[in-house]
């Protein structure tokens, strides 16, 4: 073990948990500001009362995307300072921009809502969450950008000291790799809130015959059925541009060894511990290439041939990235996603026409239900980022030369454990408080809101 | 003015903005247990910086965004050179934020005195740690000449470095109770005023001290001329503080802490991070982006910084009455 392999684990490890938190953030700050919309056009005071309760979930969630977020800007230039030296020019300012576009409208108006309620007009302080949820909305647009440039680099020329040269900032904010991951991310985290909102509601609705609940329900299940729906069309539009651009990973999927036309799609494929040969198989002829190419008939290339073809073109090494990891990941994405649709289409039945569903075992999806889609989600990083391996940025920079190389290892070692052991107190200390105030259900109407008009 | 240049002013204002404002906040935070004596008073203390706490922060997100963009030989020198403060930083203001977020949502005591006693470090050490970082960087540090740091942790503790994150300590602990004097009711609004008498001259033998021994090292007249202010603004924050004069006070301590910050910058100018060896310094010139890059960074600046003042500034005015125990405060 070096340093760089402690600096690739740290920063899977915190990515990956900064991501569970960003997915709520972006998807429930819209969901919450429809409730409120809904209580300020029509006085019914049950919306007033959801938009608290999920107001609360949402806001323990929030603290967490923030504090973990700082981590992740810092760490460019902590373990990654020749990456930074390389890509500062382009990658930089997206991240500036978000910072100073995004991250400053959501915090200061999400604080304006959070503590606004009994000071601001009642339209202004809806405003208020709106212009948040924009901000979360507008910080995930450049920092796809940013991480789209890495897939796909575009819109820049080396210089002659070796450094990434900004030239069209334009083609950078509509990288192809950009304008198809912006969607795919958000329908995924609207599938995450949408879950939430539905498990939630589902179990209150089972548990307790919580009727205010009712509309949650319906509001969340229509959302993650949407987005499951939004999360496949732009998944397959993304599957093209992908082997477009990174044949690699496309073959890494599928753990296509060899060059097919037409190429089929394996729905299991059991192979050999280190990944290289197939030892069993299930497979749907043609799909593969329908995905990859839009021709059922179209040709998708193996990861031998890639490999040749690549050495060829920078030289000896090996450019596939661990294919059990990406083979495994893809399907966990597909499959976990649309598991947590299904389960939401269950519990909409279930409530069909004014039923009450009273099904231990509704009450028990119940709880899985939301991290069957943040999984998902998790799923989809750990299969973009390991599938771009051994590149740092695409047929530019591999990982391996990003690193600090005036980091020793203990220095690394020290951070890695320090952010693991404080981010596994700080998970526990969150999931408890979430189920704690699920549990607790709906709050009272707040007079002194109700009275501020 | 070249645009590196604009840039170097433009990420010495960001760190102005971040620790004029994040500066109380830290001060509020570090001085929660001996100004607030029981529940109620607590959540006054931490009332007065709820709504804002989070927009301050945003400001050194953002600087440090821009120096990655402007400067990305500066910001990836400088982050992995101060590697474990900059780790301290990090999981203090992680310790710090989810403490303000989580610490209400409890009716419990020893949940909120465990997340007190999470709020106190994380303000108190960011306020100290920040300081040993600046004068690490008006100090200069030991450069390879691809730019890699060549030193180790002792290096960055250098005396002049600890004198720094006593000064940076001290007086956001001063602006820290002369914001509290402004914006809270008996009784922490006297007692807030007396902390700051009593914290205050500390600062200002420190602040003197520490001005005296960056101009011996680095002298720019410039850099004289904002030290001088500096200490003068502080004089007249704790002559107003005494006087009960609250909102000149607080006037006095930020420009303080911004004229602080003007000093350290000016005097590295053209330097971003001086070498200690012959290696040669990282200059606006030599760290900075492309042309291009510079130019749409501050179209980018020009439309946006404004925005961001003017909505920060409403909210300071939305939340502008004093806080009382009777508020309720956080959540
Ligand atoms: C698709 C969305 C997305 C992705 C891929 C990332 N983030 Fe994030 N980030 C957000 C979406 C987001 C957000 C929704 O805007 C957050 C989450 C919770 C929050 O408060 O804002 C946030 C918070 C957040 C913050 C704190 C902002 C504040 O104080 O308000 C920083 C500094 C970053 N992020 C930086 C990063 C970096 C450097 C990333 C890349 C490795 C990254 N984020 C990945
Ligand atoms: C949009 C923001 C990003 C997200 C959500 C993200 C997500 C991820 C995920 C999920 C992993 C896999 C973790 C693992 O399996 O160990 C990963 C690995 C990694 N990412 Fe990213 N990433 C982002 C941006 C970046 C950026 C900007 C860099 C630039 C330095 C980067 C560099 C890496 C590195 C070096 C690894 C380790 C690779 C490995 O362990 O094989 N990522 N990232
Ligand atoms: C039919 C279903 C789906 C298909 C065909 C699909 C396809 C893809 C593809 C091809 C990528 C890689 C893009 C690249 O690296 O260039 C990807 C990434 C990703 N997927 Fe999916 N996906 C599906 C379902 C889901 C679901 C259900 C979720 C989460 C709820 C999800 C979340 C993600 C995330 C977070 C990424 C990484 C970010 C990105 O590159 O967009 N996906 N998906």
């Amino acid at each position: 073990m070096d340093a760089l392999d402690v600096a690739r684990w740290q920063f899977g490890v915190t990515t990956v948990y900064h991501f569970l938190f960003v997915p709520l953030t972006i998807g429930l700050s819209v969901l919450v500001a429809v409730l409120q919309t809904i209580w300020v056009r029509t006085g019914d005071e049950r919306y007033l009362r959801l938009t608290r309760f999920y107001g609360k979930l949402f806001l323990v969630n929030f603290a967490m995307g923030v504090v973990t977020g700082i981590v992740q800007e810092f760490q460019f230039g902590m373990n990654w300072s020749d990456y930074s030296r390389f890509v500062g020019d382009v990658f930089g300012v997206p991240l500036a921009i978000e910072a100073l576009f995004a991250f400053f409208l959501e915090s200061t108006f999400l604080g304006l809502w959070i503590f606004g309620w009994e000071r601001l007009p009642r339209r202004l302080h809806l405003a208020c969450i709106w212009i948040a949820a924009a901000g979360s909305t507008a910080s995930a647009y450049f920092i796809l950008a940013a991480n789209s440039w890495m897939q796909n680099p575009v819109g820049y020329q080396v210089d002659a000291a070796g450094r990434a040269r900004l030239t069209d900032f334009g083609a950078v904010l509509t990288n192809k790799v950009t304008l198809v991951t912006f969607p795919h991310t958000l329908a995924g985290c609207f599938l995450v809130a949408g879950a939430l909102m539905t498990a939630v509601a589902l179990w209150h609705l089972v548990k307790h015959g919580t009727e205010t609940f009712r509309p949650a329900l319906r509001l969340g299940a229509w959302v993650t059925l949407a987005a499951a729906a939004a999360v496949a069309v732009t998944g397959d539009t993304q599957g093209k541009i992908m082997t477009e651009v990174q044949p690699m990973k496309m073959a890494a999927a599928e753990a296509l060894y060899q060059t097919e036309q037409p190429a089929a799609f394996s729905v299991l494929t059991i192979g050999t511990l280190d990944g290289g040969q197939e030892v069993f198989a299930i497979k749907i002829p043609y799909l593969l290439s329908w995905l990859g190419t839009g021709d059922t008939h179209g040709r998708v290339e193996g990861i031998d041939d890639l490999q040749a073809q690549y050495a060829a073109q920078f030289g000896p090494g090996t450019y596939n990235p661990v294919i059990p990891v990406t083979y495994w990941s893809f399907r966990l994405m597909i499959g976990l996603g649309m598991l947590a649709a299904l389960v939401a289409l269950v519990a909409l039945w279930s409530q069909r026409r004014g039923r009450t569903p009273t099904s231990r075992w509704l009450a028990r999806a119940s709880l899985a239900l939301p991290l069957l889609p943040l999984a998902a989600n998790i799923f989809g990083w750990i299969f973009t980022e390991m599938g771009r391996q051994p590149w740092l940025v695409f047929g530019e920079m591999l990982t391996r030369d990003g690193v600090s190389r005036s980091v020793s290892l203990t220095e690394v070692l020290t951070s890695f454990t320090a952010f693991t052991l404080v981010y596994a107190a700080l998970a526990i200390i969150e999931v408890r408080l979430l189920v704690r105030y699920a549990r607790a259900g709906l709050p009272a109407a707040p007079d002194r809101v109700l009275e501020h008009a | 003015m070249e645009l590196t240049t604009v840039w170097f002013v433009l990420v010495a204002a960001l760190f102005t903005g971040y620790f004029v404002l994040e500066g109380f906040d830290f001060g509020v935070g570090a001085l929660l247990p001996v100004l607030g004596r029981d529940e109620p008073q607590r959540r006054m203390l931490l009332g007065t910086i709820g709504p804002v706490w989070d927009g301050n922060e945003v400001w050194v997100i953002t600087a440090g965004g821009a120096m990655f963009a402007a400067f990305p030989a500066w910001y990836a020198t400088l982050f992995s050179a101060l590697y474990l403060p900059l780790l301290l930083i990090l999981l203090a203001l992680i310790l710090r934020g989810v403490a303000f977020e989580y610490r209400g949502m409890r009716d419990h005591p020893t949940w909120r005195a465990r997340w007190d006693a999470a709020i106190v470090f994380g303000s108190t050490a960011p306020a100290f740690l920040w300081g040993v970082a600046f004068a690490n960087i008006a100090r200069g540090l030991p450069l390879a000449p691809d730019g890699d740091y060549t030193g180790g942790l002792l290096d960055l503790l250098h005396p002049y470095a600890l004198l720094g994150g006593v000064v940076t300590l001290s007086l956001f602990v001063t602006h820290g109770a002369v914001f509290l004097a402004l914006k809270t009711e008996a009784p922490i609004r006297a007692r807030a005023a007396r902390a700051a008498t009593r914290v205050g001259p500390l600062a200002l033998a420190a602040l003197a001290a520490f001005a005296v021994w960056t101009l011996t090292t680095r002298s720019a007249p410039a850099a004289a001329v904002a030290a001088a202010a500096s200490v003068a603004t502080l004089c007249g924050a704790l002559a107003a503080n005494r006087a009960r004069r609250e909102g000149w006070a607080f006037v006095g301590t930020a420009l303080t802490i911004g004229l602080l910050v003007v000093t350290l910058f000016t005097a590295l100018y053209p330097a971003v991070l001086p070498s200690t060896l012959p290696t040669g310094d990282l200059t606006v010139t030599n760290a900075a982006s492309s042309p291009y890059t510079l130019r749409l960074m501050t179209w980018v600046a020009a439309i946006f910084a404004p925005l961001v003042l003017l909505y920060q500034g409403w909210t300071y005015w939305v939340f502008r009455k004093r806080v009382t125990t009777a508020d309720n405060g956080y959540h």
